[in-house]
């Protein structure tokens, strides 16, 4: 259990300090980089604290604590992946809107010139 | 294109994508039928001279810059047609398998009836062979899903020949789906307690290309009409005092 929880810390880490990396490279957004961070925090400290993960598996019936440890990471990056369905639903919606406002604006610009130049031979 | 003028002013939508092969055709027929309409070509980003052979043909084209998919597509040309004023709106798609001989039917129902939406129907003469056998059984099955959500049967919920008057425009101008949009559309204007009316209609082959939906999307389809009739249906607002 302990190499387990060892190479989840380390994983952990080298997670947090991707995303940092990004962050400092304008790779990521700060308000896209905050559910990764919170998951690479979440796992560092669960994967630190061997007792909580022996109470949680006992709570949840688990065998094995290093079950629980797996139960935490689903968890998480079911909730991180979660929220980003919805930031893409949300800019799907936006650049959707978008298309349509910017083939609407083209269109009238093209019909004003269209008029500009009937009413210039006429 | 002319701003609408007069209380029945009608514009006819048409959405196209890579069907530089039909649409000009399409637009032709439309004008020889309803000469004193105008005609709006919607353009989904084709890649192929679509937008060219509709101007040819005589119709006003919105080009859309990026590929929006038939929803995105349809709903560009609701918005442009509510927020130009017009108090009616038909959309025949530009693959020609609509019979534009049948666009006046649709136009009459739609200012005799009072309803929000007509549908031009393939299945009211009673045929049932103007699909494929696959087809077919997705339309009886969705027939059967939106016979108690609707109230009243509908023999042709995946018509894509349908006009709807400005109360629908205003709503599909905001809310309108953006995949296989027939089925939902019909659901949506069911939360808000609107009517439709189906009216026969003649189809033909496709000019031109081929049909996006295929063997293999045609599950992805079913599912996803499920789901989006489904959450339509949690929407419903009909309860609510109707905004005119």
């Amino acid at each position: 259990m302990d190499r387990l929880l060892n190479v989840v810390a380390l994983l952990s880490a080298g997670l947090i300090v991707v995303v940092l990396a990004s962050l400092r490279r304008a790779h990521i957004r700060v308000e896209y980089s905050v559910s990764w961070l919170a998951a690479g925090v979440c796992l560092l400290v669960f994967s630190r604290a061997e007792g909580t993960l022996i109470w949680l598996a006992g709570v949840l019936g688990l065998a094995e604590p290093p079950l629980a440890l797996l139960f935490i990471s689903f968890s998480v990056f079911l909730l991180v992946f979660y929220r980003f369905s919805m930031i893409i639903s949300e800019l799907k919606d936006a650049n959707i809107a978008l298309t349509q406002r910017v083939a609407i604006l083209q269109y009238e610009l093209q019909s004003l010139h269209e008029k500009g130049q009937a009413e210039k031979a006429g | 294109m002319r701003r609408p003028t007069g209380a029945d002013s009608l514009l006819i939508i048409v959405p196209a994508y890579n069907e530089e092969g039909a649409v000009g055709e399409v637009v032709c027929e439309i004008r020889q039928v309803m000469p004193e309409t105008p005609v709006l070509v919607i353009d989904d980003c084709s890649s192929d001279c679509t937008a060219v052979v509709a101007r040819m043909a005589g119709a006003d084209v919105l080009s859309l810059p990026h590929h929006l998919g038939l929803g995105g597509c349809v709903q560009a040309g609701y918005r442009l047609a509510y927020e130009l004023g017009y108090q009616y709106v038909i959309r025949v798609d530009g693959d020609g398998q609509h019979d534009p001989r049948d666009l006046p039917a649709i136009f009459r129902a739609l200012r005799e009836s009072g309803c929000e939406m007509v549908i031009g129907s393939r299945f009211l003469d009673g045929e049932e062979n103007h699909t494929s056998f696959l087809r077919g059984l997705g339309i009886r099955f969705f027939r059967l899903v939106l016979r108690p959500i609707l109230g009243k049967p509908v023999r042709d919920p995946t018509s894509g020949f349908v006009g709807v008057n400005r109360a629908a425009l205003e709503v599909f101008s905001r809310s309108f789906p953006l995949e296989y949009p027939e089925i939902e559309a019909l659901v949506v204007l069911q939360r808000k307690a609107f009517r439709f009316v189906e009216v026969p209609c003649r189809v033909r082959p496709r000019r031109a290309g081929r049909s996006s939906i295929t063997a293999v999307k045609s599950f992805y389809y079913i599912i996803h009409v499920l789901l989006g009739v489904f959450v339509n249906v949690l929407k419903y607002e009909g309860w609510r005092p109707r905004r005119r």
